[in-house]
């Protein structure tokens, strides 16, 4: 594709070099803190829901910079931090195929079963 | 699939609103726009920490102080939400800090003009978040879901730091002589850098608007800077004060604020690194980031120890 953006936008100043360099490989120093995933919990009785993701060096400081981060305005009650590399993700290129087994399956919802109008609360 | 067809299932995408997400297939130019635009982004919140840094020991009470201190310390985490979703697309943060400090990647001029009395701590939260917030208001619809996610968490915290900023011109517009003098000084020197923010006209580009087809942005720079104008036009007369636009005037017609040219030689001359504080602030961040390496590495070293010696050390999951 042989786009290239010039236009000028508010908070997107266009350049030959500035932030475009990505096509080169990432630079990966041995030295750089690990990528960790973060999920918050936001009171009792609810889940830990991802909140995003941060850099540190081991998990203890991984959950003080998530609640330095996350968490400024009470946002938090609980978190996990989870390290990038363990996460495993399904393939966003096979979802069609891979979610399909439940398109066809309409009987699992409680709207396909037609019920007498007495029957109220079921 | 051929790269036409990927292309146009990811232009439908965007039609019909839905998002793009880190693994999706998405053109070069997409991910090249979008990594630009959120270091951008996150460099702008980690510079412009510094000319309101400049004066949190000089705050003038314990008040004022805590909010500066809050209020700086939110831009240091907005920079690191815009960060990490910029790491998506596949930079490493390493890469673009390096680029923030050797000058290649651009962040928001604002931030290359000095801060020179408390009264500035004020403007800038009234008329400098202002602006940021329409832009950030708009990108929490960005296509990009990452981008669009931090974006939303922003716009939740910058609402206090414009309130903040407004308040405090208010206390100073009702103070004494001086005061209002600071007050009215503040807003003369930040309005039209303020609406230098927004860009170029749009007039002034004739490249493509492809931003606008992928839907990265929804509205025109004119158009977000029209919208502050209208905005501010009115809040300033609750301070009693005026902006520095002989020009600018209410049009009954059109229902919005005339107002007059943008110094635009300025504009670029800032943008090109010749305002008067860019190589203050780059060097600044350079030093700071130079003088925390020690910090950086014995970090490492120590998680690196520590697990050496619990390898089986473990919190379970609450």
């Amino acid at each position: 594709m042989k786009i290239k953006i010039k236009k000028f936008y508010y908070g997107d100043i266009p350049g030959d070099e500035a932030g475009e360099s990505i096509a080169s490989p990432t630079i990966t120093n041995d030295k750089a803190w690990p990528l960790w995933e973060i999920f918050i919990r936001s009171k009792q009785g609810l889940d830990h829901k991802h909140a995003g993701s941060l850099h540190a060096a081991d998990a203890a400081m991984a959950i003080e910079n998530a609640r330095d981060v996350y968490t400024r305005r009470q946002e938090g009650i609980s978190i996990w931090a989870v390290e990038s590399k363990n996460i495993h993700a399904s393939n966003p290129d096979d979802a069609e195929s891979f979610y399909e087994p439940a398109s066809d399956k309409i009987y699992r919802h409680p709207g396909f079963y037609q019920l007498p109008d007495e029957i109220k609360h079921m | 699939m051929a790269i036409h067809d990927l292309e146009n299932a990811f232009q439908q995408k965007i039609d019909n609103e839905i998002k793009i997400e880190p693994k999706d297939w998405m053109p070069d130019a997409y991910r090249k726009t979008n990594t630009r635009q959120i270091s951008q982004h996150a460099h702008s919140e980690i510079v412009g920490m510094l000319p309101e840094g400049n004066w949190i020991t000089r705050a003038p009470s314990l008040k004022r102080k805590a909010i500066l201190i809050a209020k700086v310390q939110d831009e240091a985490g907005h920079g690191l939400y815009l960060y990490s979703a910029a790491e998506t697309l596949g930079s490493s943060r390493e890469q673009m800090i390096d680029e923030l400090h050797s000058g290649k990647a651009k962040y928001s001029s604002i931030f290359n003009y000095p801060t020179l009395t408390w009264a500035d701590m004020g403007a800038i939260g009234w008329l400098v978040d202002g602006a940021a917030i329409l832009n950030q208001v708009m990108l929490c619809r960005t296509s990009y879901g990452p981008y669009a996610r931090a974006n939303v968490r922003i716009c939740k915290e910058e609402s206090f730091h414009q309130r903040q900023g407004f308040e405090s011109l208010l206390v100073l517009s009702k103070g004494t002589k001086e005061q209002k003098e600071m007050c009215q000084d503040a807003i003369n020197r930040w309005w039209w850098p303020s609406l230098m923010m927004f860009g170029p006209k749009d007039s002034e580009s004739t490249n493509s608007d492809q931003s606008i087809k992928w839907k990265i942005k929804r509205k025109t720079n004119d158009e977000l800077r029209r919208q502050f104008v209208n905005m501010i036009a009115e809040q300033v007369k609750l301070l009693g004060m005026t902006l520095p636009d002989p020009d600018l005037k209410y049009n009954n017609q059109t229902g919005q604020y005339d107002f007059g040219e943008i110094n635009w030689d300025e504009f670029w001359n800032v943008v090109k690194g010749n305002g008067p504080c860019n190589e203050q602030r780059l060097q600044a961040r350079r030093k700071a980031h130079e003088e925390g390496a020690w910090v950086r590495e014995a970090a490492v070293a120590y998680a690196e120890k520590k697990q050496s010696r619990q390898p089986n050390e473990k919190t379970d999951a609450a």
